[in-house]
C-alpha cells in the first residue's frame, strides 16, 4: 500500500477495500503485496457458499489483480470450484446453492442489479473442470460466443475468430479437416481445448480456469501455460490447478484452500518456498492427508 | 389336475431339485477337500438342476396345451361323425361346440340330446381326462429324468456355472422369441385375410380408388350392389384428423415441456407434470364424447357466427380433441428427453454469455431434437391408430378432402363399422377390415422406422 498514488474514484474504493481485507480475519495469513500498484479486477469479500447443509465455502476474501495469473490450489473437495463458480455466478442455476458476502467486478457488485448476469459472464469468462462441449460441430462451438454477442458479422469474421482461437490453443493442426464434425466427437485433451478456445472466443476481462490441463500431454499443457502467460497481458486469469509446478510456472500469486477456508494466498514464489502457514507448508511438501 | 396347478407343482419341484443338487454338491465337496475344490459354488450346482427340471416340464406342458383339444376332437369326431364334410369350418365348429358343452353341463339348450352326441361327448371327456393325466405324468417324469440325470453326474469337475448361465440365456431368448412370434403371428393372420381380399377387389382399386361404400347389397339385382373399395378417402380423413391433432398438441406439449424442464420451480413442477399426465389416464371414450357432445356443437355453432358452415361431425372437432389427448404424450417424453441433457452443456451455454432462452433456443433444444423427433413420430402412430375418439366424433361417410370443417372418416372408424354385427368371413365388406388394419399397420412401421432413422441421423450429429 505504501506506494499507491492512485487518485481516481475507483482506485479509492479498492483500496479502502483492500484495507479491510488486511484488518480482517484472513489480513493474518494474506501475504504481504508487492505489486499493489496494480488494480484489481475481481474482489471476493467475506465470501460464504452453502449447498443446502454443506459449508463449502468459508467467509473467504480474495481479490484479482489486471494482468496476473492467481492459483488456486487444495486438496480435492476443499471448495476451488465452487469459489471459482461465484464469481460468474453459474452457482446461481445450482438447486440449494446460497450465496452471501460481496464480490465486485471493476467495483460493480456483480450480485447487485446494476451488472446484468449475461453482460457479467461475457465479461468473466470460465473453462468448467470437466470438459462440456456443446454437441455442435467444432466451428459452431467457437462461433457460439461471437455470434451470440454479435461480434461478428460475416462468414469472413467468424472463420478468422474461429481459426486464430483454435491456433490459440494448439488444436487447428488436429482439427482443421474435421472442422464440421462434432465437438463430443473429440478426445478428452481436445475437448478441453476446444472449451479454451470456446470462452477466448467471446473476449472476456476474466478467464477462469478449473483444471484446464488435466487431461493433456506434456507437451499441450506447455502449450497451454505458454498461452495463458501470453493471455496475460490483456487478461485476468484464475486457474485451480492440482499441479504445484503448474501453479508455479503460470501463476504471480497463489491462494491455498482448505475445507472451505482461504488458508493463505501471496506471490507464488513466496507461498512455495516460505509458506506462512503449516497447513499450506503441509500440503506443497506433500505431507497433507 | 388344471394347467394352473400343475404349474405350481413344478415350480415346487424345481425348488426340491435345486436343494437335492444342491445337498449332493456340498457332500461331494466333503469327498474332495472343501467347497473351493468344487468347480462352480453350490448354487449353481442347484440352478442348473432347477432349471433342467423346470424347462422340459414347461416346454412339454406348452406343446401339449397347444395341440392336445384338437387331437381329441378329431378323434370324437371322426369316430362318431364320419360323414362330417371337413371342409365347412360351420359344421365343424357347431358340432364341437355342442360336444364340448354336453360334455360339460351334461345337457343341451333348443336342442334334442341325440344318442351320436351323448356318446361323442361321454367319449370326448373320457379322452380329455386321459389327456390331462398323461400329460401330467409325462410333465413331472420327463423333468424329473433330467434333472436327476444330472445330479447323478454331479462331481467337482463338472462346470455347472457356465451351464446354468447357457441355460439362463436360452430362457431368456425363449421370451423374446414368445414375443416375436405372437407379433408375426398376428401380421401373418391379417395378411392372409387381407390377401383373400385382394382376390376380391384388386389391390390397385383398393389402394388408390377414390371412393370407399362398403355396402354389398343383399339382392344381386340391387343398385350400387358391388360395393366400392378405394381406400384414399379414409387415409386422408386419417391424416387429416392427425394434422389437425398435432398442430394441437405439438407447440402446446413442446412448449409445456420446455417450461417444466426449464423454467418450473421443483415444487411447480412436482404439482404439474403429474396433472399433465393424469390427461393421458382418461379414457379415451371419454374423450370421445367430449368431443361429440361439447366440442363439435360449439364449433359449429362458433362457425356459424362467423358464417362459416362446419359441419357437426367436422374432422376439426375430432382432432382438437385428439390433439389435447395428444399433448400430454409430446410434453411428457420431450420433458424426459430435455431433463435427461447434461446440465453441463447449459452451463456452458450461460457461461459464454446466453440467455436462459438463448440457451434453449441454441442448445438445449437441439441437443435434444432427436428425442424429440421420436416423441413426435410415436404421437402420430398414437394419433393414426386412434379410434375412439373419431367413431364418435367424426363422421361415417367417405369424403375425400383436406378441408377440416368438413366431415371425414378414417381409417379405424371404417374397420370398427365393417367389423361390427353379423359377419362372414368370405365377405369382401369383412375381408376389407383386415386390408385397412394391414394397411395401417404398415404405414405406422414405416412412421416408425423413419424415426429411427431421423434420430440415429441426428445423434451421430449431436453426440
Ligand atoms: N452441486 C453441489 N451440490 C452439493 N454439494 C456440492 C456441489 N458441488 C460441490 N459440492 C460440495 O462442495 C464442496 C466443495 O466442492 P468443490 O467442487 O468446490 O471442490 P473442489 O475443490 O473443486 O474439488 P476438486 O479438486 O475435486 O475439483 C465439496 O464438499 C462438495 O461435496
Ligand atoms: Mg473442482
Amino acid at each position: 500500500m505504501e506506494n499507491s498514488t492512485e487518485t481516481t474514484n475507483k482506485e479509492r474504493i479498492i483500496t479502502r477495500l483492500d484495507d479491510t481485507i488486511f484488518q480482517g480475519k484472513v489480513s493474518e495469513t494474506d501475504g504481504v503485496d508487492s505489486n499493489l500498484s496494480q488494480k484489481y479486477r475481481m474482489t471476493a469479500k467475506n465470501v460464504n457458499v452453502y449447498y443446502s447443509e454443506t459449508h463449502a465455502i468459508k467467509n473467504v476474501s480474495l481479490s484479482i489483480r489486471e494482468n496476473e495469473v492467481l492459483s488456486i490450489i487444495g486438496p480435492s473437495g476443499c471448495g476451488k470450484s465452487t469459489f471459482l463458480r461465484c464469481l460468474n455466478r453459474i452457482n446461481d442455476i445450482v438447486v440449494g446453492c446460497r450465496i452471501t458476502g460481496e464480490i465486485m467486478l471493476d467495483g460493480v457488485d456483480i450480485n447487485s442489479g446494476e451488472l446484468d448476469v449475461v453482460e457479467l459472464r461475457a465479461r468473466v469468462g470460465m473453462v468448467f473442470q470437466k470438459p462440456n462441449p456443446f454437441p455442435k460441430s467444432i466451428y459452431d462451438n467457437i462461433a457460439y460466443g461471437p455470434r451470440l454477442h454479435s461480434m461478428v458479422n460475416s462468414r469472413e469474421e467468424t472463420d478468422e475468430v474461429v481459426y486464430s482461437c483454435l491456433r490459440q490453443v494448439g488444436l487447428l493442426s488436429e482439427v482443421e479437416d474435421r472442422i464440421n464434425k462434432s465437438g463430443t466427437e473429440l478426445s478428452g485433451g481436445q475437448q478441453q481445448r476446444l472449451c479454451i478456445a470456446r470462452t477466448l472466443a467471446v473476449k472476456p476481462d476474466v478467464i477462469l480456469m478449473d483444471e484446464p490441463c488435466s487431461a493433456l500431454d506434456p507437451i499441450a499443457t506447455a502449450k497451454i501455460e505458454d498461452l495463458i502467460d501470453e493471455l496475460r497481458t490483456e487478461y485476468s486469469i484464475v486457474i485451480v490447478t492440482h499441479s504445484m509446478q503448474q501453479a508455479a510456472r503460470v501463476s504471480q500469486r497463489t491462494a491455498y484452500f482448505n475445507l472451505g477456508d482461504l488458508i493463505e494466498v501471496g506471490d507464488t514464489g513466496e507461498v512455495f518456498t516460505n509458506p506462512k502457514h503449516k497447513l499450506t507448508e503441509d500440503y506443497i511438501t506433500g505431507r497433507f492427508g | 389336475m388344471t394347467g394352473w396347478t400343475l404349474v405350481l407343482l413344478v415350480l415346487a419341484l424345481s425348488s426340491v431339485f435345486y436343494f437335492l443338487a444342491k445337498r449332493r454338491s456340498l457332500r461331494v465337496a466333503t469327498t474332495v477337500g472343501g467347497i473351493h475344490k468344487l468347480h462352480s459354488a453350490p448354487r449353481y450346482y442347484g440352478l442348473v438342476a432347477a432349471l433342467l427340471f423346470a424347462v422340459p416340464a414347461m416346454l412339454v406342458l406348452g406343446v401339449w396345451l397347444s395341440i392336445d383339444q384338437n387331437i381329441v376332437l378329431k378323434i370324437v369326431l371322426t369316430e362318431y361323425f364320419p360323414e362330417l364334410n371337413w371342409e365347412s369350418q360351420v359344421d365343424v365348429n357347431w358340432l364341437t361346440s355342442q360336444i364340448q358343452i354336453l360334455a360339460q353341463t351334461g345337457r343341451l339348450e333348443n336342442i334334442e340330446n341325440s344318442e351320436v352326441l351323448n356318446a361323442a361327448a361321454d367319449r370326448y371327456q373320457y379322452l380329455t381326462s386321459l389327456s390331462e393325466t398323461l400329460r401330467n405324468a409325462s410333465v413331472l417324469a420327463l423333468g424329473a429324468i433330467v434333472s436327476f440325470i444330472f445330479i447323478l453326474f454331479i462331481s467337482a469337475r463338472l462346470k455347472a456355472r457356465p451351464i446354468a448361465e447357457t441355460l439362463i440365456q436360452c430362457l431368456l431368448i425363449f421370451s423374446s422369441l414368445i414375443a416375436i412370434f405372437t407379433t408375426i403371428g398376428i401380421v401373418l393372420s391379417v395378411l392372409f385375410e387381407a390377401i383373400s381380399f385382394f382376390r376380391i377387389i384388386p389391390f390397385t382399386e383398393f389402394m388408390f380408388g377414390l371412393e370407399w361404400s362398403p355396402q354389398i347389397a343383399i339382392r344381386e339385382d340391387q343398385v350400387g350392389s358391388s360395393g366400392l373399395f378405394g381406400s384414399i378417402p379414409l387415409f386422408t380423413g386419417t391424416l387429416l384428423i392427425a394434422a389437425v391433432a398435432m398442430t394441437v398438441a405439438v407447440p402446446v406439449g413442446l412448449l409445456s415441456a420446455i417450461y417444466l424442464a426449464e423454467y418450473a420451480s421443483p415444487n411447480v413442477r412436482s404439482f404439474a407434470k403429474p396433472a399433465l399426465e393424469i390427461l393421458a389416464g382418461v379414457p379415451t371414450v371419454v374423450y370421445g364424447f367430449f368431443a361429440a357432445l361439447v366440442v363439435a356443437p360449439y364449433l359449429s355453432d362458433f362457425g356459424a357466427y362467423f358464417g362459416l358452415d362446419i359441419a357437426h361431425e367436422s374432422a376439426l372437432a375430432a382432432g382438437v380433441v385428439m390433439g389435447i389427448m395428444i399433448i400430454p404424450f409430446v410434453s411428457s417424453l420431450s420433458d424426459d428427453v430435455i431433463t435427461a441433457l447434461p446440465q453441463s452443456i447449459r452451463e456452458a451455454s450461460l457461461a459464454c454469455g446466453a440467455t436462459k432462452s438463448e440457451t434453449i433456443k441454441k442448445v438445449v433444444f437441439p441437443a435434444a431434437l432427436p428425442g424429440i423427433v421420436g416423441a413426435l413420430l410415436l404421437a402420430i402412430s398414437r394419433a393414426i391408430g386412434e379410434t375412439m375418439i373419431v367413431l364418435m366424433a367424426a363422421g361415417l361417410a367417405a369424403k375425400l378432402t383436406a378441408n377440416p370443417l368438413e366431415s371425414v372418416t378414417t381409417v379405424t372408424v371404417q374397420i370398427v363399422t365393417l367389423l361390427v354385427g353379423d359377419q362372414e368371413f368370405d365377405n369382401p365388406k369383412t375381408l376389407a377390415a383386415f386390408a385397412l388394419g394391414l394397411t395401417l399397420f404398415v404405414a405406422t412401421l414405416v412412421l416408425n422406422m423413419t424415426a429411427l432413422y431421423i434420430v440415429r441421423k441426428y445423434s451421430e450429429q449431436y453426440d
